[in-house]
């Protein structure tokens, strides 16, 4: 099952080494991992995902030695509890003069944004949840996607 | 004034004795100054043997331990004392040198990233990059090494920042936002547990470090006293309930008892003080105490529920959850449990042959309680020995046996006997030893006699790695393979070399006066016991086997 957990830490090097590690060194790969200030500049906001591999007994561990780290000021685990999420992608579709009106047409219904066009690729930004953006990588790696960069989910508690 | 001096000034002010460690280039400007504190220096011969020292100062006495070495190789070498300190919750402050701030990350000249290597073996660590957060750093890392579950916390201080200058000063007070350890139980916790033992029929207290380390030893007789609940103890735990008490079970676990281990298995309500169901404990976890709702009381929210189910866990600092808990507790109906604890101590107990001219390791260690009247503290190394010292020293109070647990470091036991008898000038300090482990930080004799520091060493002597040859013995066919250590040096000159007094024991009749003899020895001694080279540890579980299954060794 995959988790998604947001963590508050305090604005120092090094604590990301520390979060980082609680993972690593139980062999669980981050699946995304996104890391900026918070309102409070000595506050950083990590949100990670992280497939606990079956193993929800050690993902409890985790959440509290997260908790333990020092410079760990809150955790919080969004597989429990309602939260918003969403993630950035940039992605570089192959265009040919045939398929470009239906990529575009795509775009639009997904609401993505184009902010690139060359003559063989078009570039789209798309914000989203999970379900939206999965939908929309579907339908276009149909045309071939030369490139795509993630950005990495955030999420925000809804109350 | 510089970073050096602000340093020392802060140590001073922390209340901070003594120092074990080993100078280098980049803490030069620290040796420099030491001349003008009140802080003793002790020079060992190997940053090892510094971290072991501090180590075992700490168990002793307490307080926080505090070693230093230099960059590069000298953080290095303190890597496996800080590791054995972490995995025994002991606090430790440990202080590296490093590069100039310009230079780190160019592969200069001693240069290690010693706050990468220790992230995962230490509480916290810190690179002080401005000598201006000095004060407030060595505040933090006393207050974060002794407080909440203790561990060890390094601070890594840049050439350039020693030398730079700083009108700071120490700090009166700390503030870390996201560290609040929960000290006080929770009031229907603790009741559920006095509820529990009230109905509880077979309950057993399993007692473990943090019971030391939180100063509970008190609070904990106090409790058994009122309830009548046997104890029995992890090795971290020996001395929290005296080993004479009809009700002391001993050390449970692989090598525990048998009566131990059949308490454990038969009882209905498992008390875990301060004690982190280690592996050598439970052995296989899934028949772990099968019958017995189990309550667990530890600072560490991480340890409740690590490894076995809980059913009333108890976040809080061991001394003052029972404190709450004496107030309240009343003893339950647990005639018949004490009977038949006192039928199994009685059927199983623990014995070893003794019945020949030949000097068996366990009548050493028996012969070692007399001599001292049982008041000598007890540092063990890792291996038959150290079991052997568990099963026998019999002892009586906390912070008096001092052995590494989790990580099981061979060469821990002499360097923290003599941290130890830094803490405890006055007080006999043993060093039970095996012929392997001692080898492996032999230097510190050199520091033991220079320091006048009378530390005896009880070398167990087999000429073999005997707790491995006896897993060969046992799993692999007898292969003794890299367990034979028929090339050992003669440990005689060799203590004489150092400017220790060595003595050498090869006949039981000579056990009792070679110890008398080391005991009026005014300094160090190394004696080098010969004892039966096959002897096995006995009782034992095979690792990730149940505890029920315990092979007795003796029919």
């Amino acid at each position: 099952m995959k988790h998604t957990i947001s963590v508050l830490v305090e604005n120092k090097f090094g604590v990301l080494a520390r979060v980082a590690g609680l993972f690593s060194g139980r062999g669980f790969n981050i699946t995304s991992l996104s890391v900026g200030e918070s309102s409070d500049p000595d506050i950083s906001h990590m949100t990670i995902v992280v497939d606990d591999q079956g193993s929800p007994r050690i993902m409890e561990q985790v959440e509290k030695q997260l908790n333990k780290l020092v410079n760990v000021i809150k955790v919080q685990d969004f597989s429990r509890g309602e939260s918003v999420n969403r993630e950035l992608i940039l992605v570089k579709v192959k265009t040919t003069t045939t398929t470009r009106l239906e990529i575009l047409e795509i775009a639009r219904i997904f609401r993505a944004r184009v902010v690139d066009i060359s003559r063989n690729s078009v570039v789209m930004e798309i914000t989203g949840a999970d379900d939206k953006i999965k939908a929309i990588l579907d339908l276009l790696s149909r045309f071939g996607i030369k490139e795509l960069v993630r950005a990495g989910k955030i999420a925000i508690a809804r109350s | 004034m510089n970073g050096a001096k602000l340093l020392l000034e802060c140590l001073t002010e922390e209340g901070v004795e003594v120092i074990f460690g080993y100078p280098g280039g980049s803490v030069l400007d620290i040796f420099d100054e030491f001349q003008n504190y009140p802080i003793r220096f002790i020079l060992t011969r190997h940053e090892q043997g510094a971290a072991h020292a501090a180590d075992g100062y700490a168990r002793a006495s307490g307080k926080t331990g505090v070693c230093m070495a230099t960059s590069g190789p000298g953080g290095t070498n303190l890597v496996t004392g800080i590791a054995t300190a972490y995995m025994d919750s002991i606090p430790m402050v440990a202080l590296t040198g490093q590069v100039p701030t310009n230079m780190i990350g160019n592969d200069a000249f001693q240069e290690a990233d010693i706050v990468g290597i220790t992230r995962p073996i230490t509480k916290h660590n810190y690179l002080v990059t401005d000598v201006d957060e000095l004060p407030r750093i060595v505040k933090e890392a006393f207050f974060l090494a002794s407080s909440g579950r203790p561990g060890p916390v390094l601070i890594d201080l840049p050439k350039d920042v020693l030398q730079a200058q700083s009108r700071e000063t120490y700090p009166k007070k700390v503030e870390i936002p996201g560290y609040n350890p929960v000290y006080i139980g929770h009031p229907k916790q603790i009741k559920l547990l006095a509820q529990a033992i009230l109905k509880a029929r077979k309950p057993i207290l399993y007692v473990g470090g943090g019971t030391v380390a939180s100063g509970g030893s008190a609070e904990l007789r106090k409790l058994v006293a009122k309830t009548k609940i046997p104890v029995t103890t992890t090795l971290l735990g020996l001395g929290t309930f005296p080993e004479t008490d009809p009700l002391s079970l001993g050390m449970l676990g692989m090598h525990g008892t048998m009566y131990a281990n059949y308490a454990i298995m038969d009882s209905d309500l498992l008390i875990a003080v301060g004690a982190r169901f280690d592996d050598r404990i439970t052995g296989k976890i899934s028949e772990f105490a099968p019958h017995a709702k189990v309550a667990h009381i530890d600072i560490d929210p991480t340890s409740l529920k690590k490894n076995v189910r809980v059913d009333i866990p108890v976040v809080g600092d061991v001394r003052l959850v029972l404190k709450e808990l004496n107030k309240i507790v009343k003893p339950g109906k647990i005639g018949p449990w004490l009977k038949q604890i006192k039928k199994w101590k009685k059927d199983y107990p623990l014995v070893y042959q003794d019945d020949d001219d030949v000097i068996r390791p366990q009548y050493v260690i028996e012969q070692i309680r007399k001599v001292t009247g049982g008041k000598a503290i007890i540092a063990t190394e890792v291996g038959q020995n150290q079991m052997w010292a568990a099963q026998y020293c019999c002892m009586t109070e906390p912070r008096t046996f001092l052995s590494s647990g989790g990580l099981g470091t061979m060469g821990y036991g002499f360097p923290a006997a003599i941290g130890a008898q830094v803490a405890c000038p006055d007080r006999v300090v043993f060093d039970i030893a095996g012929d392997g482990s001692i080898q492996m930080n032999i230097q510190e004799l050199t520091t033991a006699v220079n320091n006048k520091l009378p530390v005896k060493i009880a070398i167990l002597n087999n000429n073999y790695l005997g707790m491995v040859r006896q897993w060969q013995e046992m799993f692999y066919e007898k292969n003794y393979a890299g367990t034979v250590l028929d090339d050992n040096p003669d440990f005689i000159k060799l203590a004489e070399a150092y400017g220790a007094l060595g003595i050498l024991i090869e006949k039981k009749k000579d056990v009792i006066p070679a110890l008398k003899k080391a005991l009026k020895y005014k300094g160090p001694v190394m004696m080098d016991f010969r004892i039966a080279r096959e002897e096995n540890v006995w009782p034992m579980v095979p690792s990730g086997v149940s505890i029920k299954q315990m092979i007795s060794g003796m029919t």
